[in-house]
């Protein structure tokens, strides 16, 4: 999404007439959904009296505040980018009044993406297709989530952990475990309910059993903290496998997380090697540094020492592992110098990026293509 | 032998229905082994069935075999096994031979040119489909001559008392799921042996185990390219039908490019879309289907059965 204008747009037209009268621009509104996509030139609009409205985004490379254009004599602003086919791209508006910034979401924008800081206004590249596995479907049976608290003695208290169990439960099948980093995150945001509950009607993936578990401290838990790997290893594996009907062996299970959470789940793999078989990595904050100290801040200190021991000393710790990256994000770097690293090491890997940002969208989005390589479910063989 | 081939019966179940009009006298025998651990599950079914029905249990009666005779547990799953492997290796050819058909549909070459070419890619498809279904065959034949599935105590046992079922139910119903377990089971214990001239009455998975060939299909899985595979021969109670449960879901049907080559790969068999309502008959002689029931074309076009016959 780069601030280069495109020619022959609709709002050049309104713009260039040269002093647009208020019903023109009411015309214009209301003739188009906004923001406005015309093949790569996407439009954002702003209606209103301010002293400058700029777009705040959270694309990598580009300025992270762009400034809006008045068109003449109206109280319009606008701003033209150039915005990639298939991407998708969460933003906001700084609305800038007397000095003082305020920001908002797009007014005449309906899509919002949620997270733990709020929600933001979603545009989407010509193409982008929002998953058909992401909404409920009123002929896949649902499966149900049940919370506990787990007593860590690892982590020294207790821990919230969603368990789902996939529609059709029954005691006398042997399933495969996922475990989830950032689980109630995952269900708030990326929609996971629903999608596992879709995945297992399409036959994408197996029937499976989730463990959804919550951090404490999130950043220090899940940078690389040998309490952490034991509490899932030691503590709640081992006891899901003595209540549950699960297949207990290292190809069925599985551990994923995004940001921290990827590097939670690889540093538990590098911890306890071969106890997972799977690992799913999502946007994974893999800081590392070839030389001198990381610019990322004391959060990521104990993340750079473990990737960078990791980087110098690559070996297998499991079997399959899927990554996935947007390509707007910082850490794309990051994730792409990962892949050979450990590919290097013999596992098998699976590379994915989408042009997307460092959110639970994208994580959602990407789930189905993930979840289905390291579960391939009976979709061949199957048909009821 | 009558058959009846029957859409998906969850969201628009039309197997009572179907039932009521063959006007079968006394109870009928289900197969429900495609559900693998759920088998048992058919307090829904029973009830399509007026409750005159009685479950061969088939999967449960496979599981206590393999239990008891480790022997052929060992050399069922080794035999799987192998299947596995030559269907990996069928679909690397597989690929390579659909993706030149769908290149060559789709090429700007002068028809003259591209029509010839592409007509000896649907042969080479259907050379490497009539290959691969032959080892699959040979490699059954080879478990049956070396280890005698019928002639073992426990399936022997086992099978007499189905053939004490079977002589009293008036038809047989075989429901969907996993399609190599539930025609593995069927194989096991020799049920098309059993059922003398008792009709059918079979949807989804076992629409696809009682036809000639079985084809595995799904023009957009979440990886690979998503080619339909020839899986094995079916028990072949029903000839020259392809049957496509859940197409609508499961296929490009909009695609005339598509639709013409599997049309063309598994002539003179009609690929035969059977989504939720759909039923088509086998009286021994001809086919026949109500209204509503469509077919393949070579044209990429779907068409309408003809209701008198097809």
């Amino acid at each position: 999404m780069s601030g280069t204008a495109t020619v022959g747009l609709a709002i050049h037209d309104l713009a260039t007439r040269g002093g647009a009268r208020p019903e023109a621009v009411d015309a214009f509104l209301s003739a188009h959904r906004f923001p406005l996509v015309e093949g790569s030139g996407c439009t954002f609009v702003f209606r209103g009296q301010a002293d400058g409205v700029n777009l705040k985004h959270w694309v990598f490379g580009l300025p992270a505040s762009q400034a809006f254009h008045r068109v003449n004599g109206t109280d319009l602003w606008y701003l033209v980018v150039e915005l990639p086919p298939r991407s998708r791209v969460e933003y906001k508006f700084e609305v800038v009044r007397g000095g003082n910034g305020t920001w908002i979401e797009d007014p005449l924008n309906d899509q919002h993406a949620h997270d733990p800081f709020g929600s933001n206004s979603v545009v989407h590249g010509a193409g982008y297709e929002e998953p058909d596995w992401i909404r409920p479907n009123p002929t896949t049976r649902p499966g149900s989530l049940r919370s506990m608290v787990f007593r860590s003695p690892a982590l020294g208290g207790d821990r919230q952990v969603t368990l789902y169990l996939p529609a059709r439960y029954r005691t006398t099948r042997r399933y495969p475990l996922l475990v989830v980093h950032d689980g109630s995150d995952y269900l708030r945001f990326s929609s996971m309910q629903t999608v596992l509950d879709n995945l297992i009607h399409r036959l994408d993936i197996p029937e499976i059993i989730v463990a959804l578990t919550d951090p404490g401290d999130r950043l220090a838990e899940y940078a690389n903290l040998e309490a952490h790997s034991r509490f899932l290893v030691e503590e709640l594996v081992p006891q899901l496998e003595k209540e549950l009907p699960l297949a207990a062996t290292p190809d069925s299970r599985c551990l994923m997380g995004a940001s921290f959470g990827a590097v939670a789940t690889l540093s538990t793999a590098v911890r306890r090697p071969g106890y997972f078989g799977r690992l799913m990595l999502q946007s994974g904050s893999f800081a590392f540094t070839d030389i001198g100290p990381s610019r990322r801040g004391p959060v990521f200190e104990p993340v750079v020492e473990f990737v960078n021991e990791f980087r110098a000393r690559p070996r297998k710790v499991a079997d399959q592992v899927f990554v996935s990256c947007g390509t707007y994000e910082s850490l794309i770097y990051e994730n792409r110098s990962l892949v050979p690293v450990l590919q290097s090491t013999g596992m098998e890997v699976r590379f994915v990026e989408a042009r997307d940002g460092h959110n639970w969208e994208n994580w959602r989005d990407r789930m189905r293509e993930g979840l289905s390589w390291l579960f391939p479910g009976p979709l061949r063989m199957v048909y009821e | 032998m009558k058959v009846v081939l029957l859409g998906p019966q969850r969201h628009d179940p039309n197997l009572g229905a179907t039932v009521r009009s063959l006007e079968f006298q006394g109870r009928v025998a289900t197969v429900t082994a495609g559900w693998q651990e759920r088998e048992a599950d058919d307090a829904e079914l029973c009830e399509h069935l007026g409750h005159r029905c009685v479950n061969l249990e088939l999967y449960r009666r496979a599981s206590d075999v393999f239990r008891r005779d480790p022997e052929l547990d060992a050399a069922h799953q080794a035999r799987q096994e192998r299947l596995h492997r030559m269907q990996d290796l069928y679909t690397i050819r597989l690929n390579h031979a659909a993706d030149a058909c769908h290149a060559l549909a789709s090429s700007d070459a002068p028809d003259t040119l591209k029509l010839q070419e592409l007509a000896g890619a649907v042969e080479a498809l259907r050379t490497l489909d009539r290959e691969h279904l032959g080892h699959v065959a040979e490699v059954h034949a080879e478990f049956v001559v070396r280890f005698r599935p019928l002639e073992r105590e426990g399936v022997a046992s086992m099978r007499g008392e189905l053939a004490a079922i079977l002589r009293d139910v008036s038809a047989l119903v075989v429901a969907g799921g996993h399609v190599a377990v539930l025609l593995n089971r069927l194989r096991l214990f020799g049920i098309v042996e059993l059922l003398g001239d008792r009709p059918v009455i079979a949807w989804s998975a076992g629409a696809m185990a009682v036809s000639e060939r079985v084809v595995l299909f799904h023009d957009d899985p979440p990886h690979g390219p998503g080619h339909p595979e020839a899986l094995e021969n079916g028990l072949g109670l029903i000839p020259r039908v392809v049957p496509l449960p859940h197409a609508r879901y499961r296929l490009h049907l909009d695609d005339p490019g598509r639709v013409s080559l599997m049309a063309r790969r598994f002539a003179p068999a009609a690929c035969v879309p059977m989504d939720g309502g759909a039923r088509l008959d086998w009286n021994g002689a001809a086919l026949w289907a109500p209204p509503g029931n469509y077919l393949m074309e070579e044209s990429g076009a779907i068409r309408e059965l003809a209701e008198a016959s097809a």
